[in-house]
């Protein structure tokens, strides 16, 4: 009977595929719309992403996110480095400071200083030239996005300068960094050049970062820096999810995106669950007939159940072809680079369809088991 | 196991919808056999319960009281299950709407019975076709219901009827929907292959233009067996209003 119950299904074309494309255009936007919010909040956490060579972030106590930084002391980095379990740990350096062209435009930036001797903590993609570049003096690394927007509609070319408070720095490379939440040019250079291109302050350590030894793992070593130092040291990842949650709770943004993603999950599974639900009930003269014919309950429960979980799963992965198409075409913009389709948001969304398809299924089957058979022979 | 020859046996049958001021008595006591080998006719007018006796008698519909037993077994011990069991393997149903599914080919529509009965899909379908081009729509079997004429509609619902073959045969005003020609032509298909000496066909009809292909012709008024006539005009059962039974058939 599994074929007469997808020739019920597929039969009615209109029907068949206006519940396709509900369910497809209801994937689609579940998944776009989670996936943009995932991936702008995983951008607040960007240049700690960035860093791979270290899992442990050391912090003032009081640190909340990535943008709000207090100057640790310099002896912090000696202190640190005498915990056990340690296996090594540099500074890290994070500024603002405003860079200009020769042209006159300019543009805030995130300056990042690398420990000068290792240049641990810098992203490893590059699109033009060297990190090992960066041993020059005066000179600096800037991602793609930076130097568009510095240098609009300029061929990419190294060795360009830029203004920095009153240091005339040079580009050795131009890489692939991760776009921050502000999306202002991400730049990369020595600690001891940094410190110099930003306003001298008292104290100018933003962070420090550390990879355990071997045989500890990176969420004891920041229980043991925190113990013994009475900083905050936090994992890579607990770093990033203090980020998230900080702009969760301090931004409108999952306000904004909330209500996109409600109403695109009540919208798209109203109208495909209830098309879906229409078609059964269209159909209750068939499935009358059916039951006077000698077919039992079970088989007419499993053939709605085939049908929904057919056009269920033909129209989810309808819609996230439709979503995974939408960030291929868009992953390559600058604006919108480094956005992709998450697994999490496929996973959610087919969750939320999955769900949706038992809820149409159970209020279509409970109208076929309590229909009368003998309503097939009222006119 | 079925007594006297009767396919179908009711002895004062009963059947309400509702209670108190609602209630609503739609069979009063009725008694109605069906032979084997016989068509059996149930007429009478819109609302008198013919329908209804036909749905008890089918298993669709519980009565409210009397006796019935079809093939020589009551219903009213089977689980819902095997009461759809039942009516799967010794009922076959022709409706006035034909209730093809639109959806599958003629043939696929004559399949169902047997794919309900687990039948591999293929022999079902071989099954179909042969019946169906003795039922002479050998051309039509890939065609669609929409693309039928009503005649011919009713001639694929016949061979759904039939293509298991039930012990009984239940149809609903079977030309209702049609014009004279092609009812008539409906009709006699269905007494050269629905009448069998081991199967039994109940026609509820008011058509009284078929009524000549009746073996035996029950009508009923107001919840109840009137009487019952054979086609020699005898009165089996019930007095008055033969005559006019008579002259229904001759028209």
């Amino acid at each position: 009977m599994n074929f007469v119950a997808l020739r019920m299904l597929t039969g009615d074309r209109a029907k068949y595929f206006g519940l396709v494309f509900a369910i497809a255009f209801c994937t689609f936007l579940l998944e776009n719309q989670t996936s943009i919010f995932a991936n702008i909040l995983r951008r607040t956490a960007s240049q700690i992403l960035d860093v791979t060579d270290a899992e442990v972030w050391i912090m003032d106590p009081k640190t909340e996110y990535w943008d709000q930084t207090k100057a640790l002391k310099d002896t912090d980095l000696t202190r640190v480095r005498g915990v056990a379990g340690v296996g090594w740990a540099v500074r890290l350096f994070k500024g603002n400071p405003v860079a200009r062209t020769s042209t006159g435009k300019f543009a805030a930036s995130f300056l990042i200083g690398l420990d000068d001797a290792t240049l641990a903590g810098a992203p490893r993609q590059m699109q033009m030239g060297s990190w090992e570049r960066l041993r020059e003096p005066d000179s600096v690394v800037i991602d793609k996005a930076g130097y568009v927007l510095l240098f609009p509609k300029e061929p990419l070319r190294l060795d360009r300068t830029l203004e920095m408070n009153d240091h005339m720095v040079r580009i050795v490379g131009i890489s692939d960094a991760s776009p921050p939440f502000a999306s202002l040019p991400v730049m990369h250079t020595r600690y001891s050049e940094a410190v110099g291109f930003v306003g001298r302050e008292r104290t100018q350590l933003s962070f420090l970062i550390a990879q355990p030894a071997a045989g500890v793992t990176p969420k004891e070593l920041t229980a043991r820096i925190e113990k013994q130092t009475g900083l905050r040291a936090r994992t890579t990842r607990e770093f990033m999810w203090d980020c998230v949650r900080y702009y969760l709770r301090n931004t409108g943004i999952p306000v904004n995106f909330g209500i996109t993603i409600g109403v695109a999950l009540v919208v798209g599974t109203v109208v495909a669950g209830q098309t879906f639900y229409l078609f059964t009930v269209d159909n209750l003269k068939q499935f009358g007939a059916l039951k006077a014919i000698g077919v039992t309950n079970l088989r007419l429960t499993g053939m709605i159940l085939l049908q929904a979980f057919s056009v269920g799963a033909l129209g989810f992965a309808i819609g996230t072809g439709m979503a995974a198409s939408f960030f291929e075409l868009t992953l390559h913009k600058l604006a919108t680079r480094h956005i992709v389709l998450m697994w999490q948001c496929v996973g959610i969304t087919g969750a939320a369809i999955f769900f949706v398809v038992i809820v149409a299924s159970v209020l279509s089957i409970r109208r076929v088991l309590v229909l009368e058979p003998a309503a097939v022979f009222q006119g | 196991m079925e007594s006297n020859g009767h396919a179908i046996s009711c002895h004062d049958v009963q059947k309400h919808y509702g209670e108190g001021e609602t209630r609503i008595d739609a069979l009063r006591g009725v008694d109605f056999d069906a032979r084997f080998g016989e068509l059996s006719f149930l007429v009478g007018p819109s609302g008198c319960g013919k329908t209804t006796l036909l749905c008890v008698i089918a298993g669709l519909l519980d009565r409210t009281g009397g006796d019935l037993t079809v093939l020589g077994q009551s219903l009213d011990g089977l689980a819902d299950r095997d009461r759809v069991l039942f009516r799967r393997k010794n009922l076959g149903f022709v409706f006035q709407q034909y209730n093809l599914l639109p959806a599958l080919t003629a043939a696929e529509n004559v399949a169902v019975p047997l794919l309900a009965a687990e039948v591999p899909r293929k022999e079902a379908l071989d099954r179909a076709k042969a019946l169906l081009s003795r039922l002479g729509l050998e051309k039509r079997v890939q065609a669609l219901p929409s693309k039928l004429s009503g005649g011919q509609q009713q001639r694929v619902a016949l061979a759904r009827a039939l293509v298991h073959e039930p012990r009984i045969v239940v149809c609903d005003e079977p030309t209702a929907a049609l014009d004279h020609a092609t009812g008539e032509a409906v009709m006699e298909l269905l007494a050269s292959n629905a009448v069998q000496p081991d199967r039994a066909v109940v026609v509820v009809t008011h058509d009284s233009r078929v009524f000549h292909h009746a073996h035996s012709i029950a009508r009923m008024d107001d919840g109840k067996i009137v009487d019952v006539t054979r086609p020699n005009g005898s009165v089996v059962e019930g007095v008055g209003e033969v005559d006019s039974f008579q002259k229904e058939a001759a028209l």
